[in-house]
C-alpha cells in the first residue's frame, strides 16, 4: 500500500484544478498543491537547490532555477519531465521572464552578473556586470527596463533591455532581496532585508519617492526583514513577507503605511496569489510549510506541510480544455 | 562554467555604464596595521595560525565595497603594513597615519591605545579588529577607536545564555596558565554569575609534558576530582591543550569554552543568513575557512564602505558620525542588522555558539530581553561601562 502511495505521488497526473508550485530548496523537489483541496498532490524532483520558479505565458513550461546545478531547468508541468536545461550562468537564484515570453533575466548570485537567456534558442544573449550577490529581478510591464538588485552592494541596477546596458544604479537599504514594478509600470518597489524597508522609486526618473517601514510589537526591529512581496490585483495593497519576523505585512500602496500584520510560518520568503486571486500562499523556509491567507479578510486559514526549506512559489491555473 | 558561457554569447558582454551627471570622485584609503606577535608553541601542529589572519578579511571586503564604489565613483585602496614583533609599532603607525586616516588595528590593547593617543590619530578613525580586552570598551575607551572585534565578555555571556537555556547550570572549569586564559576564565566566572550558573570547582592546567600520546591516561585522572558538574569549561585561548580534553574526561560531560562548544564572532560552520555566499567568496580567495579575526577585519571595511556609500564622503568624522548613528543597519551575514554602541564604539553583533562541525545556536537567545536591544545582553552594557570618551557619564 505504501508502495502504491509512493507511485501515485511520483506519477505525474494531469492538473484538475488550480495549483501552487513550491520549490523546496533543501529537498531538490517541487511540492504541487491543489488549491481547491489545499493538499499536496505531487512531489516532483528537480536539480539541486531549486529556488526561483516561473511559468511560461501559456503555462506549457515551467522554468526552475536549480542554483547548485548551475542551470535553469525547463519542465513540462503536465508530466514533470525535464524538457531541457538552459545555460544560466553560475548559481542562478532568481529570475524574471520578459513580457516577450522569450527572454529570462537571471540573477547569478555567486558571480555578480545578470545573465539574459533566450529560451527558444537556448542561448545566452548577454551577461551584464552588476553588484555582488544579485538576487531580486524584475521587468517593467512594457518590457523596456529590467532590474537586478544586488544584496551585498545594496543597489537596484536598471538595465535597458534593448541594449543590455545599465543606465542607472540606485542605492537602497542593506541587502535588497526583491523588486517589483507596479502593474502600470509607474513605480518600482525594492525590499531591503537587513535595512528593514521597502524603497519606492518612480520609474520615469529613477527617483526615490518613499519608503515603507515596519514595526511589530514584541518583535525586535532588527529581525523584521522584508523579502518577497506582491501587489494585490487591484494594486491597492502590497503583501510583504517579513522573513524571521514570521509575519506578512499588508501595505497600503497609496499611503505606504502598514495596515495589518498576518502571522504565518517561520522565516517567510515569498508569496503568490492564487489564479482566482482569492488566496495568498506564502513559503515558510524554517517551518517547512506554506501558509494560506484569505485575501478577502487577510486572515491565515491553513498551513500545508511541504518539503524542506520551501523558497519560491508560482501559480498554475487549471488547463483550459 | 564561465568559459562555457562566453562561448555561447551571441551578443557582446554588456559593459557597465552610467547615466546622468558626472559622479564625484571619492578616494578611500584604508590601512591595515598589524603588530606581529611571537606566538608561544602549542601542543598540536594541526591548526597553525594563518599568516594572513585578519588581512584576508580586509582584502575580501575591500573588493566588495569597491564593487559598490564602481557604481558611485568611490575608489577604495587597502594598504597592509605589518610590523615585526620587535619593531617600533607606534613609530610605524605615526608615519602610516600620514597616508591613511581610516585604520584597522591588528595589535594588542596597549599598542592600540598608544596609536589612538598619537596626535596624528586625533582626527583618524581606528578599528580594533583583534583585541577582546574589556578595558578598551570601558575605562580605556577612546573616541577615535571603534571595535569590530568581539569583546571577551560577549563571548562568555553568549556561552552562558546557551547553557542557561539548556539548563546545564552546574559547571566546572580548567584554566590555562597564560594571561589570555586567565582573562577568559575571569569573563566566564563573571558571565556565570550574571546568568545564574554556578562554577562548582576549578583546576589549573599545570602539565608540562607532551600529552599527545597520554591523554587517555592523564586527563581522566586530572578531571576525576572535580565536583559534580553538567559541563566542563576550558579556558585555553592559545589553542594549546583544550583539544585533548573532550572525550577524555572522567565523567561523560560536554566541554565548552575555548574548545568543544565555542562562542565566537564567526566560524566556517555558519551557513545561514547568506553566510554561505560570504564563506564561499572567502574560501575561493584564500583557500581556507574564515576565522573570527578575518570577520572582524572584513566587517570593519564593510562598515567603512557603508559609511562612504551613504554619505559620499571618506572623511573620518563624517564616517564616525554615520557609523554611530543608531539607525545604522549593517549587514553582518548573521541574521540581525548590526549597529555600533554609540556609548563605547563596540559593534553590536550576535555571537555564534559552534562546535567543530555545526552551528549550535546564535545568541542572544529568545527570552533574554533588553530595554534597548537584545544584542546588548552580550558584553559590557551601558550602565556598567565607565567609558566617557563617547560623551557618556561614568
Amino acid at each position: 500500500m505504501k508502495y502504491l502511495a509512493c507511485l501515485i505521488t511520483l506519477a505525474a497526473t494531469p492538473a484538475l484544478a488550480d495549483e501552487a508550485w513550491v520549490t523546496n530548496e533543501k529537498d531538490n523537489t517541487i511540492s504541487v498543491i491543489d488549491i481547491a483541496t489545499q493538499e499536496v498532490t505531487r512531489t516532483i524532483e528537480t536539480g539541486e537547490r531549486p529556488r526561483g520558479i516561473t511559468f511560461s505565458k501559456d503555462f506549457s513550461r515551467v522554468y526552475i532555477c536549480a542554483s547548485d546545478s548551475n542551470t535553469v531547468q525547463v519542465m513540462n508541468p503536465e508530466t514533470g519531465e525535464i524538457l531541457n536545461d538552459l545555460p544560466s550562468g553560475e548559481d542562478p537564484e532568481q529570475f524574471v521572464l520578459h513580457p516577450d515570453d522569450r527572454h529570462l533575466y537571471i540573477a547569478n548570485e555567486n558571480d555578480a552578473v545578470t545573465t539574459v537567456v533566450d529560451v527558444q534558442d537556448r542561448k545566452v544573449v548577454a551577461q551584464i556586470d552588476v553588484g555582488i550577490e544579485p538576487e531580486g529581478m524584475a521587468v517593467s510591464p512594457d518590457g523596456k527596463v529590467a532590474i537586478a538588485t544586488s544584496e551585498t552592494t545594496s543597489m537596484a541596477h536598471w538595465i535597458d533591455t534593448a541594449t543590455h546596458q545599465l543606465f542607472a544604479n540606485t542605492l537602497v537599504d542593506s541587502r535588497p532581496r526583491h523588486a517589483e514594478f507596479t502593474a502600470d509600470g509607474a513605480q518600482l518597489w525594492v525590499s531591503a532585508e537587513i535595512g528593514g524597508t521597502i524603497t519606492v522609486f518612480t520609474t520615469a526618473d529613477q527617483a526615490e519617492v518613499g519608503k515603507v517601514h515596519f514595526a511589530i510589537p514584541g518583535v525586535n526591529q532588527d529581525l523584521i526583514q522584508p523579502v518577497g512581496f506582491r501587489f494585490s490585483p487591484d494594486g491597492t495593497k502590497a503583501y510583504v513577507a517579513l522573513g524571521p519576523a514570521n509575519h506578512v505585512a499588508v501595505v497600503n500602496t497609496q499611503t505606504l503605511e502598514v495596515e495589518k500584520y498576518i502571522l504565518v510560518g517561520r522565516r517567510v520568503w515569498h508569496l503568490a496569489f492564487s489564479p482566482d486571486n482569492s488566496l495568498i500562499f506564502t513559503t515558510n523556509g524554517v517551518s517547512g510549510d506554506v501558509t494560506v491567507i484569505d485575501a478577502a479578510t487577510d486572515e491565515p486559514v491553513k498551513s500545508i506541510k511541504v518539503g524542506r526549506f520551501p523558497w519560491g512559489v508560482a501559480m498554475r491555473p487549471t488547463p483550459a480544455n | 562554467m564561465l568559459a562555457k558561457i562566453s562561448g555561447m554569447l551571441t551578443a557582446a558582454v554588456a559593459a557597465v555604464a552610467w547615466s546622468g551627471a558626472a559622479l564625484a570622485e571619492v578616494k578611500v584609503n584604508i590601512l591595515y596595521l598589524r603588530h606581529e606577535v611571537a606566538r608561544p608553541p602549542v601542543l598540536s601542529n594541526l591548526d597553525p595560525v594563518p599568516e594572513n589572519l585578519g588581512i584576508a578579511g580586509a582584502e575580501l571586503a575591500v573588493n566588495e565595497v569597491a564593487t559598490t564604489g564602481r557604481f558611485l565613483g568611490h575608489n577604495y585602496a587597502l594598504t597592509v603594513l605589518s610590523v615585526p614583533p620587535e619593531g617600533d609599532f607606534t613609530a610605524a603607525a605615526r608615519q602610516a597615519l600620514g597616508q591613511a586616516q581610516l585604520v584597522l588595528l591588528d595589535a594588542s590593547a596597549p599598542d592600540m591605545l598608544a596609536v589612538a593617543d598619537l596626535p596624528e590619530a586625533a582626527n583618524a578613525l581606528l578599528f580594533n579588529t583583534s583585541s577582546g580586552e574589556g578595558r578598551l570598551r570601558d575605562a580605556d575607551c577612546r573616541a577615535n577607536l571603534l571595535h569590530t572585534a568581539l569583546e571577551t565578555a560577549a563571548r562568555s555571556d553568549a556561552l552562558m545564555q546557551v547553557l542557561q537555556a539548556k539548563q546545564w547550570r552546574r559547571l566546572a572549569m580548567i584554566v590555562g596558565p597564560k594571561p589570555a586564559d586567565q582573562d577568559f576564565a575571569a569573563a566566564l566566572r563573571h558571565s556565570a554569575a550574571k546568568f545564574g550558573l554556578t562554577i562548582e570547582g576549578e583546576k589549573d592546567w599545570t602539565f608540562d609534558t607532551d600529552l599527545r600520546e597520554s591523554t587517555m591516561d592523564e586527563i581522566p585522572r586530572f578531571t576525576q576530582d572535580l565536583p559534580d558538574h553538567d559541563v566542563l569549561l576550558v579556558a585555553d585561548e592559545t589553542d594549546d591543550f583544550g583539544r585533548y580534553v573532550e572525550h577524555n574526561t572522567w565523567a561523560p560531560r560536554p566541554v565548552a569554552g575555548s574548545d568543544g562548544m565555542v562562542p565566537t564572532a564567526w566560524s566556517p560552520v555558519i551557513e545561514a543568513w547568506g553566510a554561505a555566499q560570504l564563506q564561499d567568496r572567502f574560501t575561493r580567495q584564500t583557500g581556507r575557512g574564515m576565522a573570527a579575526q578575518d570577520y572582524a577585519a572584513w566587517i570593519a571595511v564593510r562598515a567603512i564602505g557603508e559609511g562612504v556609500t551613504r554619505t559620499g564622503s571618506a572623511a573620518p568624522a563624517t564616517l564616525r558620525a554615520r557609523l554611530l548613528d543608531p539607525a545604522l543597519a549593517l549587514d553582518g551575514f548573521k541574521g540581525w542588522s548590526l549597529s555600533f554602541r554609540d556609548w563605547n564604539g563596540q559593534l553590536r553583533q550576535p555571537v555564534a555558539v559552534v562546535n567543530a562541525r555545526a552551528l549550535v545556536t546564535l545568541a542572544p537567545l529568545p527570552g533574554f530581553l533588553h530595554q534597548v536591544n537584545e544584542m546588548d545582553t552580550l558584553g559590557l552594557d551601558r550602565p556598567e561601562s565607565t567609558c566617557t570618551a563617547f560623551g557618556g557619564t561614568p
